[in-house]
Order: C-alpha cells, then sequence, then structure tokens
C-alpha cells in the first residue's frame, strides 16, 4: 500500500447508516443552512410579481417606500438567520473547526 | 470652501496613513504577532473590495435613474454569502488545500494542471477588469474636479491628474503586494490597509446618508413621504433586469479576481466563513441603506441636469458640509483605490503565472541550471504586469474618453467575468467536468459577451450602428443584440441568457463526450470530494528525482534561506542527518505545493517535473493502484473461503465424531450381543450333550435329535464365525476377486431361489425380465452373495401383511443400478447412516443374524467397483445397488 493517498489513516471506514440524535440534529442543521439562499432567492424574487409602472393593467403601483420597507426587512431577516446558523455551527464544530465535515458537506 | 490643495493634501496624509498601516501589518506579520490581523473581522472587512467606486458613486446615480435596481448588485452577493455552508466553504477549503494563487491556478489546477485554461481565464480576466480600473480612475478624476471646480484659483487638468493617480496605486500595488513570494500567497499589509477603507467607505456614506435623513428632510417619517413624493416614487424595475443582475452580481462575487484574491487565497482560517456569512450581507445593508434617500434629495436639491452619480459629494458640498464632503471624498477614495490595487496584484499573479513564467520556462528549455534567480524573475513579472495592467487601465480611460460609455461598464465586466462561473462550478461539484469541456463553454461564452454586449456597449465606433441594425452582412438572426431573431429584450438580459446558457451547454455537452486525462480525473476527485480527502494528490515517483537540483532550483524560486530551511524541516522529518531530505513523493509534493503558491500549480508542476523527469500519475500508476486494491480483495476474499472451508471442516469433525461415540454404542452393545449368539448355541451345545453323555436308555430317535439340534447350533456358530472371518478378509482387502461374464437375470434367479429356500413366509418377488437381460462382467459369487442377503433381508424384516418384493433393474447416469423395495416399513430414519456399519441392527429383537450382512454387503460391492445404499423416500424399505458398466455389454 505504499502508494495509497492516505497510508496514515489506513482504509477508511463508510460511514453509518444511523446517527445519533445529537449527529441527525447537525445534518438537519446543515440541511437548513442550505436552503437559507433558496429561501432568499425566493424572497427577493417576489417583487417580479408587483404591477410594475403605471402602464401595467389597472393595478397601483407599489410605493417606494413600501418596496424599500420590504426588501431590507428580508435583507435583515437573511442576515439575523446567518447569525443564528453561525452560532448553531459554531457550538458543535467545537474549537478546531473540524467538526460537522466530511460526508455532510462534501456531497453539497 | 476646501481647496484642491487641501484636498490633494489630505489625500496624500490619507495614502501616507495607509502606507504606515500596511508596512506595520506586514512587520506584525513577518514577526509572527499577527493574531488580530487574522481575525474573522478583517476578513469581512476586507472583502468590501466588493463595493467599488462604481458602487460607492455609482450607486446613487442607479437608483436615481432606476429605482431599486440597484440593490441586484448587492442581493447576489448576500445570497452568496448566507449560502456559504453550500458554495464557498467548498471553494476555500480547496483553495487552501490546493495552494491555489488565483482563480486562473484554481481552474487550471482542477482541469489537470493545464495551461491553456489557465491561459484563457487570465485573458478573459484582463479583458473584464481593464475597462473596470479605468472606471475607478473616472471617479477619482471625476470627484477631483468637482472640487476643483468649486475652486477657481485652482489648475485641473483632467489628464495629468488620471496619470497620476494610476502611477500612484500602481506603486502601492507594487510595494505591498509583491514584497513577498510566500507559498501562502498572503499579504497582510494590503488586507490590513483594504480593512481600514472598508470602514472609512462604509463611515463615509453612512455619515452622507444620516445627514440627509435627518439634516435635510427632517427624520425617517418625512423621508419615507419625500422618497414617494419622488420621480423614482413608485416600484418600477424592469423583471428580467432585476433577476440577470442578481444573478450576475452573485456569479461575478465568486469569479472577479479581486474577490477571490481576498476570499480565497487571502483566507487564513475557514472558520472566518461563519462570521463573513453574516457580517458581509450586514456591511453591504448598511452600505445601500441611505442610496435612494440621498439620490431622492439630490434630484431634488441639484439643479437639473448635475451628474447623479457624484450626489454623494455634490449634496454635502452645496450645503455647506465640506468635512462630510471631504469625508465622502476620502470614501471614493477608498472604494477606487482599494479595489484597484487588490484587483493589479490578483492579475499581476495570473499573467505571471500563467503567460510569463510558461513562456520564460520554455525559452530556457530543460536549462533550469542555468544561473539565474527564478525568484526575481517571477517578483519582475508580477511588478511589471501591475504597471501594464494599471497602464491598460489608463489608455482605456484615455481612448475612451472618460465619458458616460464607462458607467455602463460595471456590468458589462460583471458579465464577462461570469463566464468562468460554469467551468468553476462544475469543478467543483461534477467530476465528469473536463478540460476541453471548459475550455469550450469558456471560449463560447467569451465570444458571445465579446460580440453581443462588449462590443455594442463601449461605443467609440467598434461596432457600426448598420451592423447592430442589421447583422453582420446583413444576415438578420446575427445581429449582436438580438440573437437569432429574438428581439425586444434588454441588451444586458439577453447578452447574460445567451452567453450563459450556450457557455453552460458547450460545457457540458463536451464534458460528457471528452475522457478526461488520469491527472484530471485525479484533481476532479480531489476538487468535488475535497471534504472526504484533504490530503493532496500524490503526484511523484522520485527514483529519478535529485535532491540537488530540487534544491537549486528552490532556492531561485523562494529565495536561499528559505529553501534551504525547508529542505533542513524536510530532511529532519525524514530522520535524516544529511542536509537535503531524500526525494520521497510526500516530499515532492509538498514541494510542489509550496512552490505552486509563489508560481502557480501549472508552473510548479512543469518545473518540478523537468527535475523529475515525469509525472507519476499515468494510466500504468492507476492501474497498479487498482491491481493493489484488487489483491487486498482476492486476499480477503481467500481468508473468507479459507474460513468457511474451517467451519465446513469442523462441521464434518462434529459429525464424524458422533458417529464414533454411536459406532462405539453400537460395538458395546454387539459384543454383547455376540457374546449372547455365541453363548445361546455354546448353551445348547452343552447342554444337549451333557444329557447324551449322562441320559442312560435314550430312544434313538431322541438321540438324533438332539445330535440334530448340535449340529444345527455348532452350524450356526460356524457360520457367524465365517461371516466374521470373510468381513475381515474383505476389510483388509486381501479377497481375491473370480471374475466371470454371465447375465443379471440367471444371477437373480438363482438368488431368489437360495435365499427363499426353506423360508418360514412366503414373499413374493415383482421382476421384469425384459430389463434385466443383462451381460455383465464381475465377481458373479459374490455378488449372488450381496443379492441373497438383501433379497433374504426384505424376507426377514418386511412387515407387510402380503410381503412383496419388488426389484428394478435400470440404467442412471452409466451406472446399473438394481433396486430392491419391499412394502414394508422399511428403516426408520434414525438408523439409515448406521445401516451398513458393522453389527449395526434395527429392532435388536427381530434378528437372527449379528448384524454383518449388510455390512459385508458394501465391502464387496465396493470391491466390485459399485455400491449398495439405502434408497430414503420408497413406500417401503429399499436398496440400491449399483454396478460400474465399463463391463456391462449390450443387451441380447
Amino acid at each position: 500500500m505504499s502508494d495509497h493517498p492516505e497510508p496514515e489513516d489506513g482504509p477508511r471506514q463508510s460511514p453509518p447508516v444511523f446517527l445519533e440524535r445529537q449527529g441527525y440534529r447537525r445534518r438537519r442543521l446543515m440541511d437548513a443552512a442550505r436552503l437559507i439562499p433558496i429561501l432568499g432567492g425566493t424572497l427577493f424574487a417576489v417583487p417580479l410579481l408587483w404591477p410594475a409602472g403605471p402602464g401595467e393593467g389597472g393595478d397601483a403601483p407599489v410605493p417606494m417606500s413600501s418596496a424599500i420597507l420590504y426588501i431590507f426587512g428580508v435583507w435583515a431577516a437573511l442576515i439575523l438567520v446567518a447569525v443564528l446558523f453561525g452560532r448553531a455551527s459554531l457550538r458543535w464544530s467545537g474549537p478546531d473547526g473540524s467538526g460537522g465535515e466530511g460526508a455532510g458537506g462534501g456531497r453539497g | 470652501m476646501a481647496s484642491l490643495n487641501t484636498l490633494v493634501l489630505v489625500c496624500l496624509a490619507y495614502v501616507a496613513l495607509l502606507f504606515a498601516v500596511a508596512f506595520a501589518a506586514d512587520r506584525l506579520a513577518a514577526a509572527g504577532r499577527s493574531t488580530w490581523l487574522r481575525s474573522p473581522l478583517i476578513y469581512t472587512l476586507s472583502l468590501s473590495i466588493y463595493c467599488t467606486a462604481w458602487t460607492f458613486y455609482g450607486a446613487v446615480g442607479y437608483a436615481a435613474r432606476s429605482g431599486l435596481e440597484f440593490v441586484t448588485i448587492y442581493l447576489g452577493p448576500t445570497l452568496v454569502m448566507v449560502g456559504w455552508w453550500w458554495g464557498l466553504r467548498k471553494l476555500v477549503r480547496v483553495g487552501r488545500s490546493q495552494r491555489v494563487t488565483s482563480i486562473a491556478d484554481l481552474i487550471s489546477s482542477r482541469y489537470g494542471k493545464s495551461n491553456a485554461l489557465a491561459i484563457c481565464v487570465t485573458l478573459l480576466a484582463v479583458t473584464g477588469v481593464t475597462p473596470y480600473i479605468a472606471l475607478q480612475l473616472q471617479s477619482i478624476t471625476l470627484s477631483f474636479s468637482i472640487f476643483a471646480e468649486a475652486d477657481p484659483g485652482s489648475i485641473h487638468n483632467e489628464t495629468t491628474s488620471v496619470f497620476w493617480v494610476a502611477a500612484g496605486l500602481a506603486v502601492f500595488a507594487i510595494l505591498f503586494g509583491t514584497r513577498n513570494l510566500d507559498a501562502n500567497e498572503r499579504h497582510h499589509g494590503v488586507v490590513t490597509a483594504v480593512a481600514i477603507e472598508a470602514v472609512v467607505k462604509l463611515v463615509a456614506l453612512l455619515g452622507v446618508g444620516i445627514f440627509v435623513v435627518w439634516g435635510v428632510a427632517g427624520g425617517i417619517g418625512p423621508m419615507m413621504a419625500r422618497i414617494d413624493a419622488s420621480d423614482i416614487g413608485t416600484w418600477g424595475v424592469d423583471r428580467g433586469r432585476w433577476a440577470t443582475i442578481t444573478f450576475l452580481a452573485a456569479a461575478a462575487f465568486v469569479c472577479l479576481p479581486r474577490m477571490f484574491q481576498v476570499m480565497v487565497v487571502e483566507n487564513d482560517d475557514e472558520r472566518h466563513l461563519r462570521t463573513a456569512a453574516w457580517a458581509f450581507p450586514l456591511y453591504l445593508l448598511l452600505m445601500s441603506l441611505f442610496v435612494v434617500p440621498i439620490a431622492v434629495v439630490g434630484l431634488s436639491l441639484m439643479p437639473e441636469g448635475s451628474n447623479p452619480d457624484l450626489f454623494v459629494l455634490t449634496i454635502p458640498l452645496a450645503l455647506g458640509q465640506e468635512g462630510l464632503a471631504m469625508l465622502s471624498f476620502l470614501g471614493g477614495f477608498s472604494s477606487a483605490t482599494s479595489m484597484v490595487i487588490v484587483a493589479a496584484m490578483a492579475l499581476s499573479t495570473m499573467v505571471s503565472n500563467h503567460i510569463v513564467m510558461p513562456i520564460w520556462l520554455r525559452s530556457r528549455g530543460g536549462g533550469l541550471s542555468v544561473s539565474g534567480d527564478v525568484r526575481s524573475v517571477v517578483l519582475m513579472a508580477r511588478r511589471v504586469s501591475i504597471a501594464v495592467i494599471m497602464c491598460f487601465g489608463y489608455a482605456y480611460y484615455i481612448l475612451s474618453g472618460g465619458g458616460a460609455a464607462l458607467a455602463s461598464i460595471g456590468l458589462i465586466a460583471f458579465a464577462g467575468i461570469a463566464q468562468i462561473l460554469p467551468a468553476l462550478v462544475g469543478g467543483l461539484f461534477w467530476r465528469g467536468a473536463t478540460r476541453l469541456g471548459a475550455l469550450a463553454g469558456l471560449i463560447v461564452g467569451f465570444g458571445l459577451w465579446v460580440y453581443t454586449l462588449l462590443l455594442p456597449g463601449i461605443g467609440g465606433g467598434v461596432m457600426s450602428p448598420g451592423m447592430l441594425e442589421s447583422g453582420p452582412f446583413g444576415i438578420g438572426w446575427l445581429r449582436p443584440q438580438a440573437l437569432f431573431g429574438i428581439d425586444g429584450l434588454d441588451p444586458m438580459v439577453h447578452s447574460v441568457l445567451w452567453s450563459m446558457s450556450l457557455n453552460a451547454a458547450a460545457f457540458c455537452i463536451v464534458s460528457l463526450l471528452d475522457f478526461p486525462s488520469p491527472l484530471e480525473r485525479l484533481q476532479g476527485a480531489q476538487f468535488v470530494n475535497v471534504f472526504d480527502h484533504s490530503a493532496g494528490p500524490r503526484g511523484w515517483t522520485a527514483s529519478v528525482a535529485q535532491s540537488e537540483d530540487l534544491m537549486i532550483m528552490s532556492q531561485r524560486i523562494m529565495g536561499a534561506a528559505e529553501a534551504q530551511e525547508f529542505f533542513h524541516a524536510e530532511a529532519l522529518a525524514q530522520g535524516s542527518r544529511r542536509a537535503l531530505p531524500d526525494p520521497t513523493p510526500a516530499f515532492l509534493e509538498r514541494l510542489e505545493r509550496k512552490l505552486s503558491g509563489s508560481v502557480g500549480a501549472a508552473a510548479a508542476h512543469a518545473m518540478i517535473s523537468q527535475i523529475v523527469g515525469r509525472s507519476s500519475v499515468s494510466v500504468e500508476d492507476l492501474f497498479a493502484v487498482a491491481d493493489e486494491s484488487a489483491q487486498l480483495l482476492e486476499y480477503s476474499s481467500q481468508l473468507e473461503e479459507k474460513s468457511a472451508e474451517l467451519s465446513r471442516t469442523a462441521g464434518k469433525l462434529r459429525e464424524a465424531n458422533d458417529k464414533l461415540t454411536q459406532i462405539s454404542l453400537q460395538k458395546d452393545a454387539f459384543l454383547s450381543q455376540v457374546s449372547h449368539e455365541l453363548r445361546t448355541p455354546m448353551t445348547s451345545i452343552r447342554a444337549f450333550s451333557e444329557i447324551l453323555r449322562d441320559t442312560e436308555g435314550m430312544k434313538p430317535e431322541d438321540q438324533r435329535r438332539y445330535a440334530t439340534i448340535i449340529h444345527d447350533e455348532a452350524t450356526r456358530l460356524t457360520r457367524l464365525l465365517d461371516d466374521l472371518l470373510d468381513l475381515s478378509v474383505l476389510e483388509s482387502g486381501q479377497v481375491t476377486l473370480n471374475m466371470s461374464e454371465g447375465n443379471l437375470e440367471d444371477l437373480l434367479d438363482r438368488s431368489v431361489a437360495a435365499a427363499l429356500t426353506g423360508a418360514d413366509r412366503a414373499l413374493r418377488v415383482r421382476r421384469d425380465a425384459a430389463a434385466e437381460r443383462i451381460l455383465l462382467r464381475s465377481d458373479l459369487d459374490r455378488l449372488g452373495q450381496v443379492f441373497i442377503n438383501l433379497i433374504a433381508n426384505a424376507q426377514k424384516y418386511c412387515d407387510a401383511r402380503d410381503p412383496v418384493l419388488t426389484i428394478r433393474v435400470h440404467d442412471a447416469g452409466g451406472q446399473l443400478v438394481v433396486d430392491f423395495i419391499d412394502n414394508g416399513s422399511g428403516v426408520p430414519e434414525d438408523f439409515h447412516k448406521m445401516l451398513f456399519e458393522k453389527f449395526a441392527r434395527v429392532g435388536a429383537e427381530k434378528v437372527r443374524g449379528a448384524g454383518l450382512g449388510l455390512a459385508i454387503c458394501r465391502e464387496i460391492m465396493q470391491r466390485l467397483g459399485g455400491d449398495v445404499s439405502y434408497l430414503a423416500g420408497q413406500d417401503g424399505g429399499a436398496f440400491r445397488v449399483s454396478l460400474p458398466t465399463r463391463h456391462e455389454m449390450a443387451a441380447q
């Protein structure tokens, strides 16, 4: 086995099929983290449904102040969610930052 | 009113401060006391070079022209940052584990360290970024001119000031961007200066914003009312542009060389992403929070026709807030300078590593031993590249006339840089992505971008109006802004749609059709599965490598002291006492990584392969690895087989042991039986002979009767002893067979007659005479003995009221088979195994023999080359005699 890429580690164990409760939570947290940008993209796409300009249909156009409030509100909420996820991931990854890597992230 | 001279003084003082900070940070980092330099805060702030002067000044102008659309420029990066777990984390990990120096290096490294790709990306980046640099120069000049207009006593020459600004920025970038040639390729000085500039521009924009909202409009409520009442008071965004620009900004955020530089190359710690994931979107939010208010107030305050791009500067000036105006100027200045410095650094790294170095290496041929310092060549190449790039920017500015055409160049540059995205994302997430695919995608995307957006966009008569109107040579469906006849789209949306989709399509299709080289596949696995194995590729076999040559080359690239230190450390780690380490694959790999930090992956790979001779990752090596795994697999399957065999043997042993125990019990039973069998006739012989001896005057018929009994018993004894003798002879193999030819039918006739003579019970025998007409060659007497025994057994043991024995003869698989089947209850299953053992007997009370008959039969049949066995599953007791057919003759 002299040419094997990781002779120090020996053969790699295949990951277990079932995880303990804590590990399971961690995985779901990662799933949630992956959903954040999708959620954000969807919310930022909502203004596309608003009537744009006076020329279109009979609906009154959305006032700029409401648009600003909506966009910046969603923006701030996304930041808040990112803060919370950062905190949560900090708790389980430990000081060395090596936790939670591996199989879960590799197929991301 | 601040004079232009004061402004220049402040500017110079600010630049001097940045110099000092960068210098101090570099010193701190060199001394190893730089913990706060490596903090997530500095990292986040350094990301803010995303906000250039184009966004600092331009966002307000953008908002004044098209409302909230400007915000898309920030929404894209926000989405990328909050989704860091998905993409950026992997990008940063790959960047760190592969020691990439630029985005071109990353792409080249992913696709088998291909230099063609690196050159392609570099050219794309230079084409896209040069106009962008010109835009920064323009913004600085414009802001100067604002102050110059306000100061009638000054002499302001635009061209000269642009030149001096460009020169100053080049000097700064050269001084701090090319100081060292670290393997890490991190520039703490520049990064720290950029972080300070980030704070300055944020404070400046917030300052102007707060002044506008609370100082001019009188609070949030009135401000909102004023916004709604203004020209941009309603939501009126082009939907296609909204989505397209959000996407473009997200793509450019990852692909822009300067963003890649600060985000991946300068990243000290992957965990900083966790903070930046929320802190950077927050920064962007704060940067854009007051953009609309400033635009609205500017539109109402400033005279008709004034440039909305400069509202950030002109509003405070018009309202007499000179301090605020100065701060705002510094903010814009910071935005421009930080962007230009980092972009020039990133581009120069790409140009020197992927264009200059390969050419230099090739021009030298194999002559790395020619004296000369590669290190100085690399550094010089970088310095010259920075200067050349700044010259390009300057020239572009002069040629384009610095007019409004420049303002649109920001988005055009984004669209160009975004062409890297398919190759980048595909490389990170798809192992099937190949070099040719990436190359095809890049070329298609780049070509379409130039044709549909860059050439029509920059104006200046590069593309004639006729061509725009009716297409090249009058071919309508090739019109640059209405490809394939699809008209009416916004030019930006149109270009991004076609270039990105065809880019991705070309990338995918060519990748699917192509077959990648081994190195490419190895790198692909390393990139895509970076979290599974962060160890690097084993790229070298060292048998031919010469440590000394490597040392000489490394000294030239890393500098003598550092190279010697590195080699010494490696030698120590190998446990060698010599100054030079053995060129093990691990050492070569580390050395390549270290060198690639200085000259890029492709060049480092090429340099080492010049000395080592070849890249070891050949198809043969992959085969060797595969063979090894196959051997392992085989070995383990052999082990499995052996263990299965062992357990089978153990099972057989257990069975044998059981049998032995049973036989021993049988033997004990037999001994008592034999004693009994011998004793019974002996007793009657003794008794009757005593009677004959002692009784006087016995009747002659009694005498005869007693003598007959004695004779019969003696005969029985003899028969028993004969059987025992017979068996022992058979078992010891001393028997001689008397082979002769005969008919099976006759043999059976004789056997049945012999077995049934004098039987006390009638037994009907059913036979098929036709099947029995077989000529065979065997020891017929012995065979007859077996038949007689089997028939007699049936006669003795068949418990049916009307006993019938069926004898069937047939050919089974090349053997002659004779079955003896009676209609009794048969032999209980427990006894099947023991039936042919010596002394075995079923139902002891019924037995007249000693249990040797079947044992003798089996011995005889085995001598004759056949067998006798019990046939289970018949209605009654059934025995099968099988004979080899090699002596058999055709039926008569």
